[in-house]
């Protein structure tokens, strides 16, 4: 299909007062788009802004309260994907919709239109190969999909839109989990599909790649489009006054005031070895210490071990070799009550499934890491009245609002991560085990989140930051390690290294990057 | 507002809550009362007549009323066997094995200790069977632990073991010199105290108390609050620092103990001899029972109750207008389809 | 121990051991779709019960074999309505089925207890008219018994060759994702509860009309509970499903041997053997076990808003 004037000018798809009220909140409100054919169109907005909500509509995840979508200036009628995909249009997940359990061909397979009723596996390898090698997206169609890193589990669902002849891309931050190489190889393989005709709506809130990449971009802001723009016509600036209505001060970790509550390490880790059950990683002879006061940053790709490392320290996971010191006293493989109860705070990288009970109440929910802290009568009864007065003076030291009697079900990914915030910030942790801080959080409580942190060190608590977000690690780390694959690659002050060095430590890449960018 | 007025708005609120489930339980009731009427019209009964025999039979006699609540105690125990461990996420559908273990267990010590008193005998034989239900709990309790084995297949394997074991005792050792599948009947030391000029016995009193007693545990105690949260999200629990493992096995067997308990009050109060194959799926029962009312004590309670008229005043049809037995099973049947039906009740359970 | 009661022995176990892996196949599919069917106890015993019926009114027994099979499909919609559709809970709303199954199968079956009927035939195999009579009568199969392992790669195939299959294990894993393939859990669901449930019925079937030829209330006697462990057993996997049934059947059958060859061990424990084999080895399969059950498994599909 080749590239003319006139394909890009028409406007393939649109979508005319989309309008989408969920129990608690209005996602859409009358929202207008238009999408060209032959061009990168980029969603922008903070979280809760609307823009997933919106694609689940395209997509027919979700079915909107009022408006309607035109294709090609015909209205057509959305109500399950399989309308949508009739239509040629295709969504790639934040949570991609594969099946770890089953093998890259059979995934694909699942989503082809036209797959026979009885399918020869050489039939659909071959349809594989002939589109990854077109589009340079090369995976082994017989891998098994929870066996693959997060940036190949992309490219199959890139290769199953292409297969299943979606027209209409739809991407959910697909950059988000991705190593910076891998990211300019998304983009690589977009430009090409945009060449070839291809419409590609892009939600992100990264405004480097919506600006280094797309064509058009539209902001929503609180469920409604603040503007749609040119490339051209745009700034950083313009597009975050778009997003936000306040102005945003970063912090910076400064060593004023820091009271040391210990002049051992808080935690030493010596030697420890973990052996990584199905598709996780096995930590190699780690070493590491964090000092009172200190922000030890560990940046790397997801799957390298940043979980696991996070699981070892928490006691989560066995350790098979090595040593674990807090304070110099052993706590290696001791319950993770114990090592709770020496004031560990841990913030996951998935509050909702990881640190969270959907069906108790937030109070409850806080109550949870300090049962006995609160527990009258040996037990028989909780003492509620304290469990909300300590919360709640938290609470408003970060600014954080949210009531303490809905369910975390009911909450936003961002409120439920400030839940798990303030609920670790509150009795003063002695270690902080932070991983993805500030995932899912919009600009305002980033701030807030990462002043959190940094108040925590002037207290005196050592904190482990797990994080991709490499300009969040060179603001707050003291020392940056780096994992790859179970082993530190690493360890720089962040003001003598730079973001290119310490991204080709996080891949693995042999070569050492030395040239200025 | 006063102290007073807020009391008396919560007792509105309650007393609407109790008013909306019992207009839900009547209508479901009318709808079994009607697919089981066609059945019945089918077979050649009077559907009407069935039912007012059935009603009369249980809930208009004394004597009717008081086998209604005898019928209901064992299920009442074994239901709660069932919602403590359902509270922490596991799915005990070994209530049957356990109350076989406890009874045999608590028959040992009737056998063995004849000469005690009553007040001496009837504790140790509960003491015993919640010895023997628990170690029959035990067993899955580990073995999920461990990560070995999912708690559902394992309580299901172990099961169709326990009443073999019952059997092979009977029959190899304790049988009576009449009767080879079942023992001598007790010495009365050994049978539990009975109330009323009727067959109630005092398990249907501790009943209520183990009722009352989870109901203050899940509500009001630490223990309680732990329990919801490791049933709610195990992970999530786990990282928080409590201790799932130990939770796992030590509920488990508190479940375990509690349908021994059961079984040891089936074999001292209701038949005073121990029988092979005595229980006829009360272990199932109660599982059903537990999972219909939400393992709440109040719907456990009335959901107990239901199925005890059904099943007495099927016994009662059975005699009077002779359809087969197995009937009741149907009847049964309907009503929890009619139950399991119904989508509000059961929203948020998934195993 | 002579040759004659090791090949009966094998023999026996062949025949017990039909039912159960038709029923284990059944629940394979069952369990492959997300749905784990504790009333397959009750849905033999009505596919029995109707089964040796119909055949005891028509003299027919492939009719009986097709009613049973029917049976078993329609029962197991009752499961569907409540668990796919009314989205119940598997386990409770499997164990109303089961009282179901004992109360209806009792009923359907009364009036033919101790009735005789003509059973399925049991055919020569080629090969075996040359060894003695004593011999090839234990080896004359029906079509049943010679259909059960093709049907076993039937299952094999139709769950990791055809498109229907990868979409009903894709329901069984994820059903959000099904849905997002375009496809239907509900539907799938119950397609997957009305073949398993025929397979049921066939089990049902060969145990009523051709191997015990007769009817009694609670005939299946666990097998339907032994057939759910059986699906764990062989993680899922219908050819590994021979295996297992085979196993189990062959327990039985060599407790039978020991008590024909006199040893003394009480009946009752022996029964036990072949529940505490299946414990032990789901043990020593241990963890690894979890990895192969589909994800969600017993989960309840809301479908979207």
């Amino acid at each position: 299909m080749a590239k003319t004037k006139d394909v890009k000018s028409s406007v393939y798809v649109s979508m005319r007062g989309i309008t989408k009220a969920f129990p608690n909140v209005l996602a859409n409100d009358r929202i207008d788009l238009d999408i060209h054919a032959s061009e990168i169109h980029a969603l922008l907005g903070e979280n809760g802004a609307g823009k997933s909500t919106l694609m689940k509509i395209l997509y027919g995840f979700y079915r909107a309260d009022a408006g309607e979508i035109l294709l090609r200036d015909k209205s057509i009628s959305i109500n399950s994907p399989q309308d949508a995909r009739e239509h040629h249009i295709g969504m790639v997940f934040q949570n991609f919709t594969q099946i770890p359990a089953f093998n890259v061909l059979e995934n694909i397979a699942l989503f082809l239109p036209d797959l026979q009723p009885v399918y020869k596996q050489s039939d659909v390898e071959e349809r594989i190969n002939e589109v990854s090698i077109r589009y340079g997206l090369h995976v082994d169609p017989y891998a098994i999909v929870s066996q693959l890193s997060i940036g190949e589990q992309q490219k199959i669902e890139i290769l199953k839109l292409l297969l299943s002849d979606a027209k209409i891309l739809i991407l959910d931050e697909p950059t988000r989990v991705l190593a910076p190489h891998e990211v300019d190889a998304l983009y690589e393989v977009l430009d090409i599909l945009r060449e070839d005709g291809y419409a590609i709506i892009l939600i992100t809130h990264k405004l480097n790649e919506v600006l280094a990449c797309s064509d058009r971009i539209t902001v929503l802001r609180g469920g409604e489009v603040a503007g749609t723009l040119l490339r051209s016509e745009t700034s950083e600036e313009k597009l975050v006054e778009m997003m936000f209505s306040k102005k945003l001060v970063d912090v910076q970790k400064t060593e004023q005031g820091v009271q040391k509550i210990s002049d051992t390490p808080i935690l030493q880790l010596a030697g420890i070895e973990t052996q990584g059950e199905g598709n996780s990683t096995s930590l190699k002879n780690l070493n590491l210490e964090i000092h009172s006061g200190e922000i030890l940053g560990v940046a790397g790709v997801s799957g390298n071990g940043q979980k696991e490392l996070g699981d070892v320290i928490l006691g989560m996971e066995k350790s098979l070799a090595g040593e674990k010191l807090f304070f110099g006293k052993d706590m290696t493989n001791r319950p993770i009550g114990d090592i709770r109860r020496n004031g560990v705070g841990f913030i996951p990288e998935n509050p909702l499934l990881m640190a969270s009970i959907p069906y108790m109440t937030v109070l409850e929910n806080m109550a949870l890491t300090n049962t006995w802290r609160y527990s009258q009568q040996g037990g028989l009864q909780v003492d509620w009245e304290a469990v909300r007065a300590d919360y709640q003076a938290t609470q408003e030291d970060l600014g954080f609002p949210f009531s303490l009697y809905t369910l975390p079900r009911s909450l936003s990914g961002g409120n439920l991560q400030r839940m798990v915030i303030v609920r670790e910030m509150t009795h003063d942790p002695q270690l902080l085990i932070a991983s993805y801080l500030t995932r899912g959080l919009d600009v305002q409580s980033t701030l807030a989140a990462r002043q959190a942190l940094l108040k925590a060190c002037e207290n005196g608590a050592g904190v482990l930051l797990i994080s991709e977000d490499l300009e969040e690690l060179f603001a707050l780390s003291d020392r940056l390690i780096i994992l790859f694959n179970g082993e530190i690659a690493g360890e720089f002050i962040p003001s003598e290294t730079t973001i290119y060095e310490v991204g080709h430590l996080m891949t693995g890449s042999e070569v050492k990057y030395v040239a200025e960018r | 507002m006063s102290q007073n007025d807020k009391n008396m708005l919560k007792w509105n609120q309650i007393f609407q809550k109790i008013l909306d489930s019992a207009a839900r339980y009547l209508m479901m009731g009318f709808v079994v009362l009607f697919l089981f009427g066609i059945i019945l019209l089918i077979t050649g009964k009077d559907p009407i007549q069935s039912y007012k025999d059935i009603l009369t039979s249980t809930l208009g006699s004394q004597y009717g009323f008081s086998e209604v609540i005898v019928t209901m105690t064992p299920m009442l125990i074994t239901a709660l066997a069932v919602a403590l461990p359902t509270r922490i996420g596991l799915i005990n559908i070994g209530g049957e094995g356990q109350l076989y273990m406890g009874a045999l267990l608590a028959t040992w010590g009737a056998l063995t200790f004849e000469t005690l008193p009553v007040w001496a005998l009837v504790p140790l034989m509960g003491l015993l069977g919640i010895i023997g239900g628990a170690l029959w709990a035990f067993i899955p309790g580990i073995l999920k632990s461990l990560g070995l084995v999912n708690e559902t297949i394992a309580t299901l394997l172990l099961n169709l073991v326990a009443p073999s074991i019952v059997a092979y005792f009977v029959f190899g050792f304790w049988h009576s010199p009449m009767d080879t599948n079942k023992t001598p009947n007790f010495v009365d030391a050994a049978q539990l105290p009975t109330f009323f000029n009727s067959r109630i016995d005092l398990s249907f009193f501790i009943a209520l108390v183990l009722l009352a007693i989870f109901w203050y545990l899940m509500k009001y105690t630490r223990w309680g609050l732990e329990m919801r949260a490791i049933g709610g999200n195990p992970q999530a629990a786990k990282r928080n620092g409590l201790p799932i493992n130990k939770y796992w096995v030590i509920v488990l067997c508190i479940g375990g103990a509690i349908a021994g308990l059961a079984g040891a009050a089936q074999v001292s109060g209701f038949y005073g001899v121990l029988l092979v194959n005595f229980s006829r799926s009360l272990g199932y029962m109660g599982f059903l029972i537990s999972w219909l009312s939400f393992g709440d004590p109040i719907g456990i309670f009335i959901t107990s109750f239901v199925v005890s008229v059904i099943i007495t005043g099927g016994n009662m049809l059975q005699l009077t207008i002779g359809i087969p037995y197995a009937v009741i099973n149907i009847l049964l049947a309907l009503t929890l389809f009619v139950v399991l039906a119904k989508p509000t009740f059961l929203k948020r359970i998934t195993i | 121990m002579t040759l004659l009661s090791i090949l009966g022995m094998i023999s026996s176990a062949i025949f017990s051991g039909t039912s159960l892996l038709y029923t284990t196949l059944g629940e394979t599919i069952h369990q492959r779709s997300g749905i784990v069917n504790l009333g397959l106890e009750g849905v033999m015993l009505i596919s029995a019960s109707s089964g040796f019926a119909v055949t005891a009114i028509t003299g027919n027994p492939y009719l009986g074999v097709f009613i049973a099979m029917m049976a078993g499909g329609i029962m197991n919609m009752i499961l569907g309505f409540l668990v796919v559709t009314r989205r119940a809970n598997q386990l409770a709303s499997g164990l109303a089925l089961m009282f179901f199954g004992f109360g209806l199968s009792a009923i359907i079956g009364k009036p033919y207890v101790g009735t005789r009927i003509n059973a399925l035939p049991r055919l020569n195999l080629p090969g075996l008219s040359s060894l003695p009579r004593l011999y090839s009568s234990l080896f004359k199969f029906d079509f049943l018994i010679i259909l059960v392992i093709p049907a076993a790669f039937f299952v094999w195939w139709l769950l990791f060759r055809t498109r229907w299959g990868l979409g009903l294990r894709a329901v069984g894993e994820s059903a959000d994702t099904a849905f997002a393939s375009g496809r239907s859990p509900f539907l799938i669901r119950y397609q997957a509860l009305f073949l398993g449930g025929m397979l049921t019925g066939l089990g049902a079937a060969h145990l009523s009309i051709a191997y015990t030829i007769n009817w009694t209330e609670y005939m299946t006697g666990g097998r339907g509970f032994i057939a759910v462990a059986l699906v764990i057993f062989s993680k899922w996997h219908p050819l590994r499903a021979i295996l297992g049934a085979l196993l189990f059947s062959g327990a039985v059958a060599f407790q039978l041997l020991l008590q024909s060859s006199g040893v003394q061990i009480s009946p009752f424990l022996l029964d036990t053997i072949p529940y505490i084999l299946t414990l032990l080895v789901l043990i020593v399969w241990g963890g690894a076990r979890r990895h192969a059950a589909p994800a969600s498994l017993g989960r309840i599909y809301q479908g979207v808003e």
